[in-house]
């Protein structure tokens, strides 16, 4: 068996449960140190497949598989990503890959977070974006609210705000 | 523009500080990742792609008015000997030496600030300083974060923040660290308890040499792990706050040690003086331990309290990239520590014995004090 980032003999096997999912790494001696698959605490599968293989030489598409399971052809428009390499780097292509995988995002960022959205520095141009972002999720939830309690009157008034500060939010 | 050998001449500003909080805050750092918007980032990036983002990103860095006459390199024009100083100083990260062609990486002249360019993120810029200073670390690099704005356009999503290539970073993109010398704490073996309490509340921690609780020159690191769903401040309170309440109970295990068991301290520190002071070969390992414990003398007052700072360079110097660029030539390991030694020799050689005068003899912690009848 061979290293999979060296042609040399590998001594090192690794098999990590992704998702359900097995993989595999064959690696030789120096190449398992130089990776810090010794160190458990240290290592991941992600940084061994993509960011930790020098830029380029392991670029992702040399360790691409075959799509399987349902929906793994789902693609970024942007940037080619799909959801199988998401699924395999734990990472994303490009900043659209967060809208085109967005169920998967969730899931992801549970649990890894204190939250699920952002507080903190804005960029100084999209602080404007921020603020109506904010007023429209304030919105929405005063929206439900008003749906739960059967306040249709109300609920229709906040639907009609939200839709206007959604089209001043596009233009 | 600065030469390599000219930026790594000196110690860094922030090598030779870190006097408060009992000397146990070595380092305060802020790190910071952001991605241009409508490129794919480096990891996925093509050859091409990532150029172009380089090409970008460097002249922006390059024209911020800190940057002036900065550090600013390509990584496939640095030798590995280089790249390896630079991992050491911590001015870039392990992985980023590991890139070539289409990665870079500008460092201010006093290596307070250093910029990493493609790096898994396109940019991961980093703000260090000596001592307990997050929040003063994190406002140079936000200042210096908000000049880039009017330049480049990062990729930002209302609810998920700044967007990273990896979702461990989302949010503020913002990793703040600190590193701790707590020998104190290892000592009187009340260094597990407190790691544990810390990772509790959901930091991380770890040794930053070797692994587990055991951790080389008794240098540990403390950092926040979430990045989204807090502002910045509240992370850099709380970690600030921590790192006070480690540094003190340091403190206590100190002065407890010192009061407990004098002798045991005196000859640790004795001993780690004779033999910094006397060996012709010493390796890594056994460098860390002692200059440790040397350290940890200086600032219980068995030495001048600049031996601290004269510590905290020999800890940077003494490692494998460094003397091979002092020695200018590949080294053997054996040279090595040959090498090692005669460094670490000559800059404690104008160090006097360690002044016990408070401690042998007796359990009273004050030579002067009256002999009470207890002996």
């Amino acid at each position: 068996m061979k290293c999979d980032f060296c042609d040399k003999k590998a001594t090192v096997f690794l098999t990590q449960l992704v998702e359900g999912q097995m993989k595999k790494v064959c690696l030789c001696d120096p190449c398992a140190k130089e990776r810090g698959v010794t160190d458990p605490t240290g290592f991941s599968m992600a940084d061994l497949l993509l960011g930790g293989v020098s830029a380029g030489a392991g670029s992702p598409a040399s360790g691409q598989k075959t799509a399987t399971g349902s929906g793994g052809g789902r693609k970024c428009a942007s940037c080619g990503f799909t959801l199988d390499d998401l699924r395999r780097v734990r990472r994303f292509g490009c900043g659209d890959c967060y809208a085109t995988f967005s169920e998967e995002v969730g899931q992801m960022v549970r649990g890894l977070h204190k939250g699920a959205s952002h507080v903190g520095k804005v960029p100084a141009g999209l602080m404007e974006m921020q603020v109506l972002h904010q007023r429209i999720e304030e919105l929405r939830a005063r929206l439900d609210q008003a749906i739960a309690s059967e306040s249709y009157e109300e609920a229709a008034g906040i639907r009609d705000e939200i839709r206007t500060l959604e089209v001043s939010n596009k233009s | 523009m600065m030469r390599f050998s000219t930026l790594i001449k000196h110690p860094a500003d922030w090598m030779t500080g870190g006097q408060g909080d009992h000397g146990a805050v070595l380092t305060s750092r802020i790190r910071l990742a952001r991605n241009l918007r409508s490129h794919p980032f480096p990891g996925w990036a093509k050859r091409e792609q990532r150029a172009a983002a380089l090409e970008l990103m460097r002249p922006a860095v390059e024209a911020l008015p800190a940057m002036k006459g900065a550090f600013s390199q390509e990584l496939g024009d640095l030798s590995p000997v280089q790249k390896q100083v630079l991992v050491e100083r911590h001015l870039i990260s392990r992985e980023h030496a590991a890139r070539g062609d289409g990665s870079a990486a500008v460092i201010e002249r006093r290596q307070t600030f250093s910029l990493m360019l493609n790096e898994e993120d396109h940019l991961r810029m980093q703000a260090i300083r000596p001592g307990l200073q997050l929040s003063a670390a994190f406002a140079a690099l936000s200042a210096l974060d908000s000049e880039l704005e009017h330049s480049l356009e990062f990729a930002f999503d209302p609810t998920l923040g700044y967007l990273t290539t990896c979702p461990t970073n989302l949010g503020t993109g913002l990793r703040a660290s600190a590193m701790l010398h707590l020998p104190g704490l290892v000592l009187s073996d009340q260094i597990g308890q407190v790691l544990q309490a810390v990772s509790k509340i959901g930091l991380a921690v770890r040794g930053l040499y070797g692994e587990g609780t055991e951790s080389l020159g008794n240098l540990y690191q403390i950092s926040n792990q979430s990045t989204l769903g807090e502002s910045e401040e509240t992370i850099i309170r709380r970690l600030e706050r921590v790192i006070s309440q480690v540094a003190s109970h340091e403190h206590n295990a100190r002065e407890k040690l010192l009061e407990d068991d004098p002798e045991m301290v005196s000859d640790k520190i004795g001993r780690a003086y004779g033999v910094l002071r006397h060996a012709h070969i010493i390796d890594s390992k056994e460098s860390l331990t002692h200059l440790s414990l040397l350290r940890l003398g200086g600032i219980l007052g068995f030495f001048p309290p600049e031996t601290v700072m004269l510590c905290d360079t020999l800890l940077m110097d003494i490692q494998p990239a460094h003397l091979q660029l002092h020695s200018d030539r590949k080294l053997e390991p054996e040279e090595r520590d040959a090498i090692r030694a005669e460094i670490v020799r000559s800059r404690l050689h104008s160090l006097d014995s360690p002044d016990t005068r408070f401690t042998s003899g007796t359990n009273k912690p004050l030579p002067n004090s009256h002999n009470t009848g207890d002996a």
